[in-house]
């Protein structure tokens, strides 16, 4: 990698972390700004005027907003997330507990759906045109538009009530080693591994069947290559560079797209933590919730793009490197 | 492992046909194709698309598209009957004895490995250790006259030219020194100066690796240029055969004759005119009774149409399809030769574009400018045609840009029609300048817009350059299609129900929609099959000598810009480097660079005068050469004001002008005139 591959990296750093400024910009008009008077949100309409000026000065809402918000981004920026209003307490360590939760079931997800919808798209390229291509694709898209709340309650039933071989709930007993953490996330992750699915099915036959027809391919049969070597080196290594790209940015999305599934299956992943926060007008933590997932979605689309630009020697070429 | 005995040919077909699967029907592409290769021996194989030219290939190598099966017959190469090897032996014979150069080496590599590793996975198929696989690549690069062989190993396919890929796809192919070496239109695509490169190249390694080649094309005088036996291919029979040069002089089947009749030869404007093959081959399986050409021949009688013709034996290694191959002389013209114009230009006459100071400056990350114009000069008369030639990147593109307003010219510079200056963009023209200036696309595919019907494409054009609607706009139309030789059953067709040549029968018609001055014509006929080509070049004669429109033609083919053209400008690096009346510039004297031009057109003839080579590659119009631009390539350069001082570019009283130190009688002329042998003695000297 050169100096360009460096530039690159810079400028792309730089558009993230002002991405992540307008995010905390909106959340911070969506949680303090809009509801105009925090304590009267939290007391309700029937609190004592008195209390509700009293809970303002407590949670700094009687300052003008743009000073509460230089000082929530300066706290923020220290490492300080703030003070739980409703467990009277700092907010960071909820975050953090719920943060590596949600991973945990981001990356079971990630380790069925990636093998499952790669191995199916490439299976459905190799048989183009066959019934095991139309079953396959008519499969994926149908299964993408499911909803991950409907997927959810019916995977309960067959597994969890009727044939019980998965827990019900996700939140493993205390202690529980790997192994254990993994059957009860099996099912939590079936969801949006269902949602996913499709779309990287899809990607992955599109990329597929394209290198299948081309030219270079076509020459590395007639080089006399064997078919495995073929598909490794000159197939799928081309195939796959914009799939890969997709499922790197599809890990942000999950992790956004967990509010439901962690709710329906009680698990305390960041998802269930913002939506709880809501729920109780806890605005510390909600703030705290949607950036720390604002911050995690842009991660992964910068890897996303380093990641394209490091399996495409054109675009690497181009940064120099 | 033995190899193959060397006594078998290296290609034997055998009454092979092939058939695809389609909608439950067998369709036959190849009917009883029986032909051999010698070893070392180079055969063409012509005919248009869809003749089953490129199916011969993929069946001898069992390529064939899942739904195509060899229906019959039998294909070896060198002795082994390609349909009964199991998958090994397959794959060995795919390894030591074939090997294959597609069309678009752009697209033959992989796009994510080396070029190092590419070559290297030849040698390790014929079981190299792992240096010397790369050791063996290199030097087979050094082969193909690649002159820095590690970079190009190193490098990613896209980073070299499209020359240079065809170079290293090639070392590819005879790296396993192969005993039949199969080139499918290798050089379509490619620049003339490079198509001449990369034959040359081939022909000589030939010689080298004794490889016998199996050239598709359909590229006539390619074909004559590079193979001493040749194929004609149509509708999947082989309808004729024999010595390239004889069956290219006196052709014994009334196809090849065709064909022949629609090739732009020697003659200028006002020559001969081109004739074309009526109707469009048949869909395979169509004609089950008779000869396969019948419906479109100008000798078919009764007995045609009731008797497939059998292969007859006619001598000297010739063979053709046809009852009546001894008539083949008595072939009628099978079109109407056009009317043929002549333009207004003189003192007198205003010229209908004039072009003064034109320069175009594109700016480039990094505060660097490409000049990819550079102060072009020139004026059209009415009715005139203006040939455009040039290599990739001499500006040709960029100039019809400027003059149909896609591009701004930079400030200094002039457009004027008509006498009257009009903006540099498009958009600020009024709409009389706009209808004036026209365009037809190379590739009418991608210029028509396939939602559209045949009435809508050009009934809109009409609305919006016109400006008339209702009954008018629909007479319109109509007048346009009888003008193309369309006929209003098209109307409601969409493009892709339409053929190659109806589709840019359309697209010229669009041009034509409402009285255009000047058309600019960017390769129009070059996605095109030769016969269809004819027929567009008489279309667009025709229409200029009714309408007395003007014509800026780009092509590559110097063979239509001569057919066509009054005057001939030669471009290069972004400058003017010759201009004038087509007859001067291509006998000469001209500019060494048009020399070298006009030495790289291949001839159906097969005779090669010396082929001046061009050294190097183009200089980047970034960082251009200083004097005479073309000096680092130029094989005429006698002083060191070639690199000091840009030459003059004035007229001589016919109004050509060459950009050259060199005074005129010591220029080249034509390929065979009697002037270049001195003129070479005098710059050798000098």
């Amino acid at each position: 990698m050169g100096p360009a591959f460096g530039r690159f990296l810079l400028r792309r750093l730089g558009l993230s972390l002002l991405t992540l400024w307008l995010v905390s910009v909106v959340v911070f008009l969506g949680a303090q700004v809009l509801p105009g008077d925090p304590g009267r949100a939290i007391l309700g309409p029937l609190a004592d005027q008195r209390a509700v000026a009293a809970l303002n000065k407590e949670l700094g809402a009687d300052r003008p907003p743009v000073e509460v918000y230089v000082s929530w981004v300066g706290d923020m920026l220290k490492g300080d997330m703030g003070q739980s209003y409703a467990y009277r307490a700092p907010v960071a360590p909820f975050v953090g507990d719920a943060l590596v939760k949600s991973l945990k079931l981001v990356g079971v997800i990630f380790l069925i759906v990636v093998p499952l919808g790669v191995g199916a798209g490439v299976i459905a390229a190799l048989n183009a045109g066959r019934p095991l291509d139309r079953i396959i694709s008519v499969a994926s898209l149908s299964l993408t538009v499911i909803p991950e709340f409907v997927s959810a309650i019916a995977l309960i039933l067959v597994f969890a009530v009727i044939l019980r071989w998965l827990p019900l709930s996700a939140t493993w007993p205390e202690g529980a080693g790997p192994l254990t953490q993994l059957q009860y996330l099996i099912l939590p992750a079936l969801p949006l591994v269902i949602v996913l699915f499709g779309y990287i099915a899809r990607m992955a036959r599109a990329g597929t069947a394209e290198a299948l027809a081309s030219d270079y391919t076509r020459t590395a049969v007639l080089k006399g290559l064997p078919w495995r070597t073929v598909m490794t080196r000159h197939v799928l290594r081309n195939a796959l560079v914009p799939t890969i790209t997709v499922i790197a940015a599809q890990t942000g999305y999950a992790l956004g797209g967990l509010v439901v599934v962690e709710t329906l299956f009680r698990y305390q992943g960041i998802g269930n933590l913002v939506l709880s926060a809501a729920k109780a007008k806890d605005f510390a933590m909600l703030q705290a919730g949607i950036l720390t997932i604002g911050a995690f979605f842009i991660v992964a689309t910068l890897i996303a793009d380093c990641i394209t630009v490091m399996l495409n020697p054109r675009l690497r070429a181009e940064m120099g490197g | 492992m033995t190899r193959t005995d060397t006594a078998s040919p290296a290609l034997e077909l055998d009454d092979l046909s092939v058939a695809y699967h389609v909608r439950g029907r067998d369709l036959p592409v190849l009917s009883n194709v029986t032909l051999t290769i010698r070893r070392g021996e180079a055969y063409g194989l012509v005919g248009e698309s869809g003749s089953g030219k490129s199916t011969v290939a993929l069946a001898l190598q069992r390529v064939l598209p899942a739904n195509g099966r060899i229906s019959g017959g039998h294909a070896r190469v060198a002795g082994k009957d390609v349909a009964t090897l199991g998958s090994a032996a397959l794959r060995q014979m795919r390894a030591r004895d074939v090997a294959m150069v597609f069309q678009d080496p752009g697209k033959a590599l992989n796009p994510s490995l080396t070029v190092g590793r590419q070559m290297a996975e030849v040698f390790e198929i014929l079981g190299a250790a792992g240096k010397e696989r790369y050791r063996r690549g290199e030097e087979m690069l050094g082969r193909v006259r690649i002159s820095d062989p590690a970079r190009v190993m190193a490098s990613f396919p896209h980073q070299l030219s499209g020359g240079m890929q065809q170079r290293v796809v090639i070392a590819m192919a005879l790296a396993k020194d192969p005993a039949l070496l199969i080139l499918d239109e290798p050089t379509t695509g490619l620049d003339a100066t490079i198509e001449a490169e990369v034959l040359d190249l081939v022909d000589t390694l030939r010689q080298e690796f004794g490889a016998a080649i199996l050239f598709i094309s359909h590229n006539l005088a390619a074909v004559a240029s590079l193979c001493s036996r040749v194929g004609v291919l149509y509708a999947g029979r082989l309808v004729e055969e024999g010595p390239a040069r004889a069956l290219f002089a006196d052709p014994r089947h009334p196809y090849t004759a065709g064909l022949l009749r629609c090739l732009p030869r020697a003659g200028f404007k006002g020559g001969p005119a081109l004739d074309n093959i009526p109707g469009f081959p048949p869909p395979p399986g169509s004609i089950t009774r008779g000869c396969v050409f019948a419906p479109r021949c100008g000798l078919a009688e009764e007995r045609c149409r009731a008797e497939e013709p059998p292969l007859y034996a006619i001598g000297s290694g010739r063979g053709s399809r046809c009852h009546f191959h001894d008539r083949v002389d008595d072939l009628p013209r099978m079109s109407e030769p056009p009317q043929v114009n002549s333009p207004e230009r003189g003192p007198n006459v205003e010229p209908v574009l004039k072009l003064e100071h034109l320069s175009k400056t594109y700016k480039l990350p990094g505060d660097r400018r490409v000049q990819a114009l550079r102060d072009v000069s020139l004026s059209l008369a009415p009715g005139e045609t203006l040939g455009l030639v040039g290599e990739s990147g001499s500006g040709k593109s960029t100039l019809a840009n400027l003059v149909l307003g896609l591009a701004e010219h930079d400030a200094g510079g002039r457009i004027s029609l008509d006498g009257t200056a009009i903006a540099p963009s498009v958009h600020a023209r009024p709409r009389e300048a706009v209808k004036s200036v026209q365009i037809v696309f190379q590739n009418p595919d991608s210029a028509l817009n396939r939602a559209h019907t045949v009435k809508h494409l050009i009934g809109r054009a009409v609305e919006r350059l016109a400006g008339v609607g209702g009954a008018e706009r629909d007479g319109r139309v109509k007048r346009l299609l009888e003008a193309v030789r369309l006929t209003p059953r098209q109307l409601p067709a969409k493009p892709r129900q339409l053929s190659g040549g109806m589709k840019q029968r359309v697209a010229v018609a669009r041009a034509f929609a409402a009285d255009p001055r000047v058309i600019v014509c960017d390769e129009p006929t070059s996605a095109l099959d030769v016969s269809v080509q004819s027929a567009i070049l008489n279309l667009l004669t025709e229409l200029q000598a009714e309408r007395q429109v003007s014509y800026i033609l780009i092509s590559h083919d110097l063979g239509v810009v001569r057919h066509l053209s009054d005057r001939i400008a030669v471009m290069y690096l972004g400058r003017l480097m010759e201009i004038g009346p087509a007859r001067s510039v291509l006998q000469g004297p001209h500019h060494p660079y048009t020399e070298a031009l006009l030495s790289a057109a291949p001839t159906v003839t097969g005779e090669r005068g010396t082929r001046i080579k061009l050294e190097g590659q183009i200089p980047s119009p970034v960082n251009p050469p200083t004097g005479c631009v073309f000096n680092t390539r130029c094989p005429r350069k006698f002083a060191k004001i070639c690199e000091t001082e840009e030459p003059g570019f004035a007229p001589d009283a016919e109004g050509h002008a060459i950009r050259c130190h060199l005074p005129r009688e010591k220029l080249g002329r034509g390929r065979t005139g009697p002037g270049a042998p001195a003129a070479a003695e005098t710059a050798a000297s000098g």
